[in-house]
């Protein structure tokens, strides 16, 4: 089944690869509710286009895309919050949709990037500036504890 | 024929280059002179030969000659001249010879104007650059030669896509390779420094230059097609996200990174280690890019799978670059002595921090890219990483390094004065101030973050004329005096006035068009009028018309603002003839307030058309921006010091102080 929607949805894509690019949302889409259709827009921005390339339904043209910019609408219309919106969505058409992939196992990596990142940048900077700042007081060779010893011995005498 | 001489050229440029990789590198290694100096006309003659070739695949565009395969699937006899020329790197085998050129290219510079290298680090140098050449000649001539011939010859061709038939995305693809080729000298003098062993503040100063060159032709680049994305898909977006996008924007982030680390080298030998790592990470985010836009995974993993010669290729020559680029470092990296010691309030600490940045924000956004593909890979499992992910997170990143951004030059080498620094940079406070109040007064919609992130780039551009009013001691000086030093102030210091003051431009006009952008979408009939941003607009009507290879459908919108007229706006459904592809042409009324943006859709069932209006306030400020920006760089690289040949002369006029 899912192999049998990924072969169909390539198959519609290329044939949507010629469509032009504007004229997403259509006049008559539009909820009468300025609130309720501001809330479509933002949860439209964060689902994909299937059979486009790296578009947003709220950005798209293609026929797909406005089914589901309706659908959206629909179960706004039917008192949904918007994560019950997205939930539904994806139940139907899978985790591909989402623009913003959930923090998950399988996208922990994906997440978590940006703060590994920038605490191992900081931690490596402490590391590389630490013994810089000591490099005065690093421990003396063999060569330079034995020249230390013989002057010290001759001070001695 | 002259087809038949291109492809020779093309295949004796590999020759050549193959010479330049292994004489002079050889000559370097035993300390001859003149098998090093071989370098130079081997250098010269692969860009001459390259040349050759590209000439010869124009010459097939201009006179349309279907019989070259390239050219009948690429090209229509009844295209404008301009994109016929242009269209030679509009597809993929012609955009690599245009990458082999420009590559070809900066190291045919380098042999000219390096006069002033060390003759053992400048034959590496060039024989590192032309290792590059010869793996992507090979590609080129192996998997992607825009030089074959059909037969028999077809009556005419397929055409160029017509969304890409425009100016600015004709002349974008060689900005954004200068750009991101560019960066190939860098890895060169990376790699070349790493087999001397030997590194130091000169070799900063000598990569600083080629640096900044890649670095101003991909921020305009990247600016163009922005531009182009704005005015051409016809819903006012300027920035996508898109794999492709990110490729060019990965070696941006960590090119920028590595100028300041390059200064920090120069002016105080520190950072050394780290420089030469990001010289070879920024190439090799480059060829990350290539690999991106050229394989065909973006398209889908599946048609890489297809046919993956090409793909594999690429990556290949990615491994094999960055791979050995740092294995070399891995090795040579503990040999280089550490240099000067800083506190962490400093000029270096800022800069510092400023690479801590950039470096994750370029993590983010490569891993942001990558993921869906490798998740894909690894599980099968298919998700989708977009703007949603990238604005969550690299947002964030954007806004410690916008506000340390105008501190940095106000701190003192080795130890800063922070205190002295915020004091001097109260006018910025104050500014910021200003507009945060002045953008709640102006504007109640939007989210109320909006104004502080104004307030934000207005603060960076205040800071950017702080630091050059200090350097050139307005208000404690006398006029005469800070004439003078203003006359005097190198011009570096000018370059990076202008582009920290471009990155502030950039962040207002983000923020306020982002923020603040008006939308309507309605179904109009002629005489019918919308208010959008201050204007009335009234539809006129809607005509056929016809272009040199399209047909169209001209709306017409007469613009008033508060009753007199502004200008008519023509906004446009277009299908072109070959092939038989509709685009849209937006209307775009400019002005220094923001764009009134209108495209026509389709006509409706309730009679009218459908229209789309917006206003995009201040959303000039990007390009604006970045244009400056890109200004900054090329002041910057007018400055004498930084001039290739010049340092030389100014360090024997200068007599050496003593220690």
């Amino acid at each position: 089944m899912r192999k049998l929607l990924t072969a169909s949805v390539l198959a519609i894509w290329a044939i949507f690869l010629a469509m032009p690019l504007a004229n997403a949302v259509q006049p008559g889409e539009i909820l009468p509710d300025p609130a309720l259709e501001k809330r479509a827009r933002t949860i439209s921005a964060e689902l994909r286009c299937l059979v486009c390339q790296n578009q947003s339904i709220d950005d798209s043209d293609a026929p797909l895309a406005g089914d589901l910019r309706r659908l959206v609408r629909e179960r706004i219309m039917a008192h949904d919050n918007d994560a019950q919106v997205l939930d539904y969505i994806v139940a139907r058409y899978g985790e591909f949709v989402l623009l913003k992939p959930r923090f998950e196992v399988s996208t922990l990596l994906l997440w978590l990037t940006p703060i590994l990142v920038l605490f191992g940048g900081i931690v490596l900077v402490i590391r590389a500036t630490k013994p810089s700042l000591n490099a005065a007081g690093a421990p003396l060779s063999e060569n330079e504890k034995a020249k230390l010893e013989e002057i010290l011995a001759s001070k001695d005498q | 024929m002259i087809v038949e001489l291109g492809h020779f050229a093309l295949i004796l440029a590999l020759l050549v280059a193959v010479v330049q990789v292994v004489v002079p590198m050889f000559g370097a290694a035993v300390r001859d002179e003149r098998m090093m100096r071989v370098a130079e006309p081997a250098a010269l003659s692969q860009f001459l030969l390259i040349a050759l070739a590209f000439l010869a695949l124009m010459h097939a565009y201009v006179t349309s000659d279907f019989s070259v395969l390239n050219v009948a699937e690429n090209s229509h006899s009844t295209k404008p001249l301009i994109y016929k020329m242009a269209g030679v790197w509009g597809n993929h085998e012609g955009s690599m010879l245009l990458w082999v050129l420009i590559l070809a290219l900066f190291g045919a510079a380098v042999a000219v104007f390096g006069n002033n290298l060390p003759p053992t680090l400048k034959a590496r140098v060039l024989s590192v650059q032309a290792s590059i050449a010869v793996a992507f000649l090979l590609f080129s001539l192996l998997t992607s030669n825009p030089f074959l011939r059909l037969d028999p010859a077809p009556s005419d061709g397929r055409g160029l896509n017509p969304i890409l038939q425009d100016p600015a995305l004709a002349f974008h693809p060689p900005f954004l390779y200068t750009g991101y080729v560019g960066f190939s000298i860098a890895f060169s003098f990376a790699i070349a420094a790493l087999i001397e062993g030997r590194i130091d503040a000169a070799w900063a100063r000598w990569v600083r230059p080629w640096t900044l060159a890649a670095w101003m032709f991909l921020t305009i680049g990247i600016a163009m097609g922005s531009w182009w994305a704005y005015y051409e898909l016809g819903w006012g977006g300027w920035w996508f996200w898109d794999p492709v996008e990110n490729a060019s924007f990965m070696p941006w982030l960590a090119g920028t990174a590595l100028l300041h680390s390059a200064l920090v080298m120069e002016k105080r030998e520190a950072l050394k280690i780290w420089t030469v790592l990001l010289a070879i990470l920024t190439f090799s985010l480059s060829l990350m890019g290539t690999f991106i836009v050229r394989s065909g995974v973006l398209t889908s993993v599946h048609s890489f799978a297809v046919d993956p010669a090409r793909g594999v290729f690429i990556l290949a020559i990615l491994v094999l670059f960055t791979g050995g680029g740092l294995a070399l470092f891995a090795l040579r990296a503990k040999d280089m002595q550490a240099g000067g010691l800083f506190q962490p309030i400093s000029r270096e600490g800022s800069l510092v921090l400023n690479n801590l940045l950039l470096v994750t924000a370029a993590a983010t956004v490569l891993v942001g890219t990558l993921y869906p593909m490798a998740l894909e890979g690894l599980t099968g499992e298919k998700i989708s990483v977009g703007p949603p992910f990238f604005n969550m997170t690299f947002g964030p990143l954007m806004i410690p390094l916008l506000i340390a951004l105008p501190v940095g030059p106000l701190l003192a080498w080795k130890r800063g004065d922070f205190l002295g620094a915020m004091q001097r940079l109260s006018f910025a406070f104050l500014a910021a101030l200003v507009t945060i109040v002045a953008a709640f007064a102006v504007e109640h919609r939007g989210p109320w973050l909006a104004p502080f992130g104004i307030a934000l780039g207005v603060y960076v551009m205040a800071g950017a004329i702080i630091e050059w009013a200090n350097r050139v001691k307005v208000g404690s000086a006398s006029f005469e005096e800070v004439a003078r030093r203003a006359t005097n102030l190198p011009r570096s210091a000018y370059g990076t006035l202008f582009a920290h003051f471009g990155i502030g431009m950039l962040v207002v006009g983000i923020i306020a068009t982002s923020a603040y952008r008006e939308e309507h979408i309605l179904a109009m009939k002629p005489g019918e009028k919308v208010a959008v941003g201050g204007f009335e607009v009234t539809f006129t009507g809607v005509e056929r018309g016809r272009g040199p290879n399209y047909t169209e459908d001209i709306a017409d919108f007469a613009v008033t603002r508060d009753g007199s007229p502004v200008t008519r706006l023509q906004p446009a459904k277009r299908l072109y003839d070959a092939p038989p592809q509709p685009t849209t042409e937006a209307g775009i009324h400019a002005s220094w307030r923001g764009d009134l943006y209108v495209v026509i859709g389709d006509a409706q069932p309730g009679g009218g058309y459908a229209v789309r209006a917006y206003f995009n306030p201040l959303v000039r400020f990007i390009w604006l921006g970045a244009l400056i920006m890109f200004l900054g760089g090329g002041i910057s690289l007018s400055d004498r010091r930084l001039r290739i040949g010049a340092p030389s002369r100014t360090r024997q006029a200068l007599p050496v102080p003593a220690e």
